[in-house]
């Protein structure tokens, strides 16, 4: 199978008051037709960032692409005209957003919010894309007689709803999905992803989740990325991962998830804050706060090393210039 | 929507007399008697009672107050201490006079304002931007009826295009107009122009974005609509402050409207001229309030749903 | 872990405080209103109108040439011996302009003042106690607003008779009604908060509540509209006087010189034209500064 996107090198930078904000560092990853890649990570890890830079949607100013490829369908996204973007997003690519109570429009139904992207990029004139506009919000399971109604109308959940129906109207390649349901309730959240799963079975649309949340990643994804720090630490497909986690920071996100069987006294958050993007550390990003530290960390840089198949890390622990440390031994201990 | 309207028309009632009370009672505390202004300084003393008694000035406040009121309903507001003329007839020939020159005031500050805030919003910090924002500033600035002198130095003294005083023909309009509209612009461009700016932060414009609408379509139709709602508040404002400009600029323009019958009236201490006056200007700016309410329900879809 | 990130905010910049919050809090905004140039240029002028204003009485003495009539030199253009000329009456108009800051600037500070503390209260009273008070409050506030400012300072100017005192009453009560609504709005978002639910429960009483918590917090938008308020002020008293219900002659006020200049517009436009350039230079300057205090005091700008 041919990629549908293949991104190499990516590096984004914001230039702000009080410095040079590294949001992206050299990340690469791939995405096949129909696949479903989940990039995971803390709050200012870069994701949000990565995903613009595909939708050529990075404010500049401030925000600036510095290096890299974006090849989407094979070609290279970073020379396409304003004019040529604006022909994907909405129609090949769409985004959706995390926060869906400020994502639509207050003073458009949704039925024109819905049209409006298929009279763009399809030929159909006003009265058929309403019509199909109320089609897709039935797909989404929102009665089609509301189609002229307002999104303030409308709960949390239904409104998310009518964004995913907004971005699947003109049947794109590739989803790339923000945090599309950090902001909901966990039983609408369950409805949500459902939706999103089916239809991007019926539909063989790839998608790329960003997510914080590891059980979300666990149910709709093929593929991970761990992001931390602007930079792709791990990436696996889902199996391995969650059997074979090897990133000291990847070991921090499972470990910190409460375990319904165990009784413990105190839950085990991974110590520290994410690095000022402004002021990197130095060597591997993660050092300062990864237990199992040595010095040689604080001075070179972790490339990636393959540990099977797709799966592959970036820690000195796997170039052999650290000793690996049995990460489970360790954690155990440390929860003592 | 027509129960909306009925509503607020219902609330404005209390406003209405709340207003005429205070206006009444503030021209109560004119000090000198009214009825020795009619007859004169020479009148005998006893005549001088005798009208006080008919004119009813003798009363307490409220009896007087209540009379004015039910007076002013059915549109009875006396007569003018130094013309006797009925006060309500004088202020209805010239108000519509005051009205167009206010309404023809606003119509310019939009047609200037809105573009020019939209422009320096999509181009901020550009030179436009910047120049925009000065001239603004200026605007704001300028007291309207220095402006008027100045503009009469220049364009009706020193070239002649332009007459200086009274109201026959649309020439007349231009100077009083662009005078009373200077300072409006100038705040509806800025208005515009921040709440533009606010609006294309909003997550709801990223959205138009990713679904490759184009730039235009995102400012003019997405944005825009949106903007709107804080600017008619403003224009709404703004006919508040052109209504008691409009006092200034016709003095300077002798032009024959109600700010210029106030004037005189003042110094003439004909009080139901003043009081009638100040009354009307308020009313009409109180229905144009309404009438920016009543917008504001067809723009923003949020508000009219809590109507329906 | 939460996780609410806006696409175009630059992560990872909130860093914690360690210094002391309140004294850093006044110390940001003066650091911000500094690198406004605008807003430093208008605070120039300000200080230059305010030296202008106290120290008149050195610069041209009141009595012997700001108000004295010297008929043989009516309407002089700008010389040597009167920089900006000399007016109807012969008097020197740079003296009377110098003299006229002094007036406009008390007009303003004081009618500012009068607003700030009635429409303060009232305002601090109606959103701190609410209900029924809070109801009455602002309904009296929407009755003085249904009339446009001006008239209403017209009218009481005209009622009271037209002096110093009385204008600044005027124009400071037709000004009471936006510090009411400022002050509410401040009042209402701080009022539910927990920590006036904290003080409460220490045994703080109501006054002290008001102005040791909610008052503060007020003082930025206050300060804001102040700034911008005496503006207004200025105005109304030029235009005010300019219809004769200002300041008496001879007392020197911009707008009353305007006023007189008025007839002699075709040849001595020189009488009108400087004290307006006054009047419009002081608005200026207090508007730049204006809104250089409501950037620096943005509270969207402090994380």
């Amino acid at each position: 199978m041919s990629k549908l996107l293949k991104i190499s090198d990516l590096s984004i930078q914001y230039n702000s008051e009080d410095g040079n904000v590294r949001a992206v560092n050299n990340i690469a990853l791939e995405l096949e037709a129909g696949e479903t890649l989940g990039l995971v990570g803390e709050t200012g890890a870069g994701k949000t960032t990565t995903a613009l830079g595909i939708m050529g949607l990075v404010p500049n100013p401030p925000g600036k692409v510095v290096s890299g490829k974006i090849e989407f369908e094979g070609r290279d996204l970073m020379n396409a005209t304003e004019e040529e973007m604006r022909m994907i997003r909405g129609n090949k690519i769409s985004m959706i957003f995390q926060d869906p109570m400020t994502s639509l429009n207050p003073v458009m139904t949704v039925g024109e919010q819905i049209a409006e992207v298929i009279e763009i990029h399809q030929d159909l004139g006003t009265k058929e894309a309403m019509s199909k506009a109320g089609e897709m919000l039935e797909l989404v399971g929102i009665p089609a007689a509301r189609v002229n109604d307002y999104p303030h109308q409308f709960s949390g959940g239904m409104k998310q709803r009518v964004v995913i129906a907004i971005s699947l109207a003109c049947n794109p390649q590739l989803l790339i999905a923000d945090e599309p349901t950090t902001a909901l309730d966990v039983t609408i959240q369950a409805q949500v992803l459902d939706l999103m799963r089916n239809l991007k079975k019926e539909f063989n649309t790839a998608m790329m989740m960003i997510t914080h949340d590891l059980g979300v990643v666990a149910e709709v994804c093929d593929k991970v990325a761990i992001m931390y720090a602007g930079e792709i630490i791990e990436y696996a497909p889902i199996k391995q991962l969650f059997e074979n986690p090897c990133h000291p920071y990847t070991h921090g996100l499972f470990g910190s998830i409460p375990n319904l069987d165990e009784e413990v006294s105190r839950l085990t958050p991974i110590t520290g804050l994410m690095p000022d993007p402004t002021d990197l550390p130095t060597g591997c990003r993660f050092h300062p706060r990864c237990p199992h530290a040595k010095p040689v960390c604080s001075q070179q840089t972790p490339k990636n090393s393959v540990v099977e198949g797709e799966h592959r890390v970036k820690c000195l622990m796997f170039e052999g210039l650290v000793e690996k440390v049995s990460i489970n031994e360790a954690s155990s201990k440390e929860v003592g | 929507m027509l129960k909306y309207i009925s509503k607020r028309l219902l609330m404005l009632i209390p406003v209405l007399l709340g207003v005429t009370f205070i206006v009444f009672s503030i021209m109560y505390m004119t000090p000198g008697d009214p009825a020795q202004l009619i007859l004169g300084e020479s009148a005998p003393p006893e005549a001088v009672a005798e009208l006080r008694t008919d004119m009813g000035l003798d009363d307490p406040f409220i009896v007087q107050y209540g009379r004015f009121v039910v007076n002013a309903v059915q549109g009875d507001f006396g007569q003018s201490y130094t013309t006797k003329r009925d006060v309500f007839s004088e202020i209805f020939a010239r108000f519509p006079n005051t009205l167009k020159l206010a309404g023809v005031a606003v119509a310019l500050a939009i047609a200037i304002g809105i573009p020019v805030g939209i422009i320096s919003a999509t181009r901020q910090y550009s030179f436009i931007d910047s120049a925009s924002m000065i001239a603004a500033l200026l605007g704001v600035s300028m007291p309207n009826f220095w402006l008027g002198l100045m503009l009469i130095l220049f364009f009706s003294v020193n070239l002649g295009w332009l007459p200086s005083s009274g109201a026959d023909s649309w020439k007349h309009m231009i100077l009083p107009a662009v005078t009373l509209g200077t300072s409006s612009a100038a705040i509806i461009t800025r208005m515009t122009r921040s709440s533009m700016l606010e609006v294309v932060r909003q997550d709801f414009i990223r959205t138009a974005r990713a679904k490759g609408v184009s730039e235009k379509k995102v400012i003019n139709k997405h944005a825009l609509k949106n903007a709107l709602i804080p600017i008619i508040t403003v224009v709404g404002l703004q006919f508040g402050y052109l209504l008691g400009g409009a006092v200034l600029t016709e003095t300077v323009f002798s032009w024959p409207g109600v700010g210029r019958l106030l004037v005189e009236a003042i110094r003439q201490k004909d009080t139901p001229t003043v009081l009638a006056s100040v009354v009307f200007m308020a009313t009409t700016f109180s229905f144009v309030n309404l009438l920016v309410d009543v917008l504001y329900a067809y723009v923003d879809p949020r508000i009219k749903s809590q109507y329906q | 872990m939460s996780s609410v990130t806006s696409a175009a905010k630059p992560v990872g910049l909130d860093k914690p405080k360690t210094k002391s919050k309140k004294r850093s809090q006044w110390a940001e905004v003066w650091r911000r209103l500094k690198q406004n140039k605008m807003a430093m240029l208008g605070l120039m002028i300000i200080g230059v109108i305010i030296f202008c204003a106290i120290f008149a009485d050195v610069i041209a003495d009141y009595d012997t040439v700001a108000i004295k009539q010297n008929l043989k030199a009516r309407m002089e253009g700008p010389s040597a011996e009167h920089i900006l000329g000399t007016d109807e009456f012969g008097r020197d108009i740079f003296a009377r302009m110098v003299h006229g800051a002094r007036v406009s600037l008390q007009v303003g500070l004081i009618a500012v003042g009068i607003a700030i503390l009635i429409g303060g209260s009232l305002g601090a009273v109606a959103g701190y106690y609410g209900g029924k008070l809070d109801n009455v409050i602002m309904r009296l506030m929407d009755v003085f607003l249904a009339i446009p400012s001006i008239l209403l300072a017209i009218a009481i100017v005209s009622a009271l008779g037209p002096n110093l005192f009385n204008l600044m009453l005027a124009i400071g009560v037709s000004s009471v009604p936006s510090y009411a609504r400022i002050v509410r709005a401040s009042v209402l978002s701080i009022r539910d908060q927990e920590f006036i639910e904290a003080a409460r429960a220490i045994g703080a009483d109501d006054f002290r509540i008001i102005t040791k918590h909610i008052i503060p917090n007020a003082l930025a938008p206050v300060i804001v509209q102040a700034t911008l308020g005496v503006a207004g002020a200025i105005l109304s008293t030029a235009g005010l006087s300019f219809i004769g219900m200002g300041i008496q002659p001879p007392a020197p006020e911009w707008g009353a010189m305007l006023s007189g200049g008025r007839q002699y517009l075709r040849y001595a436009w020189h009488i009108t034209a400087f004290p307006g350039v006054a009047i419009m230079i002081t608005i200026l300057a207090l508007n730049m500064l204006g809104d250089g205090l409501r950037d620096a005091l943005d509270p969207r700008l402090k994380s």
